[in-house]
Parts: structure tokens; C-alpha cells; sequence
């Protein structure tokens, strides 16, 4: 019996693990093509980092989308903008604590004025920023969501 | 024909209000600002009169990519303040919201970094939606031209917040640079990343 439970712990431990160890370090041009997917899933695509307050507050919403969400066709990718040397002692903890379950990137590219338009024309560079969409619907949000409006920008797109 | 009127009026109403959401664009005419130093003495834009132009800078304490530019706004103060463009930087975020950018707070980081110029707050939180200022650092371009202060670049400082030493565009200085040559500026405006400009809760 003891070793069942030693058992699910080492396997929960490594699941947990292995989902921390997705984080990928990118540049833009490594994940572009997730902005123009053409297939029916609705993406919901949030830019946030570690120090960002209003990032820090509204993340319970993507996660509690997440989970509303979990049997349609949504997916939800997080970009990270924390400095690389961050990665193992703040956004790793973060991704854990909050139980974030989306595709998760860190976005290492400082020459941000080439991509920032890539994702929205309107986008100052603000953080923290949405996208969700689906083909051509597309809402953008720069500055906090609320939860009413994230769900509101999923289920017009569904 | 009434009806036209008024829907011509609405429409033009509309336009200006989405025009002032936006903010300055390159070509428009700046906003002047009376704003509290960290010396405790009011700074306004019309003090820089005697100028060719101003460097302003929404900046702030907290935000990491403020602190990452902080020795390059130093730095371009020290090399344009001798040619006429001084920097003037503006905190436009609620200390209710971050402690860290509190006046206390800001006059004690320019005494630990010996800033060379004016950090004034924007404790109204009225001169930064005036400039369209979203984020911090975000930097507006003045020139001086007859009497009148003019928007000639807004946006990044340069395309490398990380490492000063891989920066392959200084944009404002070279914006600075063509005003003092008299060249018209090459890029008008970019974008960065920045942290969201905190906003007094109701």
C-alpha cells in the first residue's frame, strides 16, 4: 500500500516535471505560425511574464478557461516575455503554482519591433496582451482581462 | 439635409475622440505638462523653451525594462543635453498601485543612480493619455520650431532592451541626430515591449 502511494507520487512528480521541461526557449519566427492557423480550433494566445502585475492577476482566468474549455476545440498557449535567466527560478515556479496546462513558451527576441505588429497591428507592447482566434476572427486585448471577456472573446468564436 | 448635418457631426465627434484616444503621432503638435520634480520644484515644457528640443521619457522605477534601458537614457542625456535635447523622464504609474513607484521612491533611485535629469511624476495620470503613452519606457521626441514643440519620433530606444552591446538600431539617437543635422527623422515611430502603464483603481 505504501509503495502505491510512492508510486503515484513519482508519477505525479513526473508528470509535473515533464510539463515544466516544455517551456521552449524561441524566437518570433519559431512560433509565428501559431498566430495563422487555418484549422477550426480557437487559440487563445496570452503574452505575461513573472513581474508583470496585471499578468500575475488575470492568469486565474485563463486557467479557469482552461478548464470551462477542456472538451471543445480551444487551445491555450502562454508566451512568456521573463528574461531567459528567470526560466528555472521564476516562471517555472509560476507555471506550477497556478497550474498552467497550456503550450507554454518563452520568448527570448529583443528586437521586438520586428514582430510586435506580427501579432496585432494594434498592440503598443504592452504586456500583458490576448489574441484568441479562430481562422480569421480574430480579438485582440492589450492591458488585463477580465474573465467575462475572455470568455465572452472564446464562445463568439466557438 | 439636417440629418446629414448631425451625422456628419457625430461622425466627426466620433473621429475626434477615437484621434484622442490615440494620442501623438509623429507631425503633431506636444502637449505641455507642469509636472512636480523629485526636488520638490515644478518642470514644465515651456522651461525648454530655450531649447532644440526634449527627450521626454515615460519611465519609471519597477518595470524590469525600465531598469534594462535605464543606463542608455543616462547615457543619451549625457551626449544630447550639450546639443539641446535634454531628457525629461515621466512617471506616469499610481504609487496605489506599485509602491515602487512612489515620489519617495523615485527621488531615492535617482539619488542611487544619479539620474542627470528630471524625473517628474504624473501624479493626475492626465500627460501620459495626452501623449498616447501606453507603456513605460516609451519615449516622445520633441523639436523645437518656432515656438512650438513637435512630435518627431515616438516609440523605442533602441531594438536591443537585453544588451546595450547587440543594439543594431539606435533609433532615438539617430532620431536626435537627424534633428541636429536637419534631416528629416528616417523612422518615425517602433515599438517595444514595455510593462502597462498602472492605472489608479476607482
Amino acid at each position: 500500500m505504501k509503495s502505491a502511494a510512492g508510486l503515484i507520487i513519482i508519477i505525479l512528480f513526473s508528470v509535473i516535471n515533464s510539463k515544466a521541461q516544455d517551456i521552449k526557449t524561441v524566437n518570433f519566427d519559431d512560433i509565428e505560425t501559431v498566430f495563422y492557423k487555418t484549422d477550426d480550433t480557437v487559440r487563445v494566445i496570452n503574452f505575461w511574464a513573472t513581474w508583470c502585475i496585471p499578468c500575475v492577476e488575470e492568469m486565474p482566468y485563463f486557467t479557469k478557461a482552461e478548464q470551462q474549455y477542456s472538451d471543445k476545440k480551444v487551445k491555450f498557449i502562454y508566451v512568456s516575455l521573463d528574461f531567459p535567466r528567470y526560466l528555472e527560478t521564476k516562471v517555472i515556479p509560476f507555471v506550477k503554482k497556478h497550474n498552467m496546462n497550456g503550450r507554454l513558451f518563452l520568448l527570448d527576441d529583443p528586437d521586438a519591433n520586428q514582430w510586435i505588429s506580427q501579432v496585432d497591428s494594434r498592440w503598443s507592447g504592452a504586456l500583458p496582451a490576448t489574441v484568441v482566434y479562430r481562422r480569421e476572427q480574430k480579438t485582440f486585448k492589450e492591458g488585463g482581462i477580465t474573465y467575462k471577456e475572455l470568455n465572452e472573446f472564446i464562445k463568439q468564436k466557438l | 439635409m439636417k440629418k446629414a448635418t448631425g451625422f456628419l457631426f457625430v461622425f466627426m465627434a466620433f473621429t475626434l475622440i477615437v484621434k484622442a484616444q490615440q494620442g501623438l503621432e509623429p507631425g503633431d503638435k506636444a502637449v505641455n505638462f507642469n509636472l512636480l520634480n523629485i526636488d520638490g520644484e515644478y518642470v514644465s515644457l515651456q522651461d525648454y523653451q530655450d531649447q532644440q528640443g526634449v527627450v521626454v521619457i515615460f519611465t519609471c522605477n519597477h518595470c524590469p525594462y525600465a531598469q534594462a534601458w535605464e543606463q542608455r537614457i543616462i547615457d543619451i542625456h549625457h551626449e544630447f543635453s550639450p546639443k539641446g535635447f535634454p531628457v525629461v523622464a515621466i512617471n506616469p504609474n499610481d504609487s496605489s498601485i506599485v509602491q515602487a513607484d512612489s515620489y519617495s521612491a523615485m527621488q531615492k533611485r535617482a539619488d542611487d543612480k544619479n539620474y542627470p535629469f528630471v524625473y517628474l511624476l504624473d501624479a493626475r495620470q492626465n500627460i501620459f493619455p495626452a501623449y498616447g503613452a501606453t507603456k513605460t519606457p516609451h519615449v516622445y521626441l520633441l523639436e523645437m520650431d518656432k515656438d512650438e514643440f513637435y512630435v518627431r519620433y515616438v516609440g523605442a530606444i533602441d531594438n536591443n532592451y537585453k544588451n546595450p552591446e547587440k543594439v543594431t538600431k539606435t533609433y532615438l539617437a539617430d532620431a536626435i541626430n537627424s534633428l541636429i543635422n536637419g534631416e528629416p527623422v528616417k523612422t518615425e515611430s517602433t515599438k517595444a515591449i514595455g510593462c502597462s502603464i498602472k492605472v489608479a483603481k476607482d
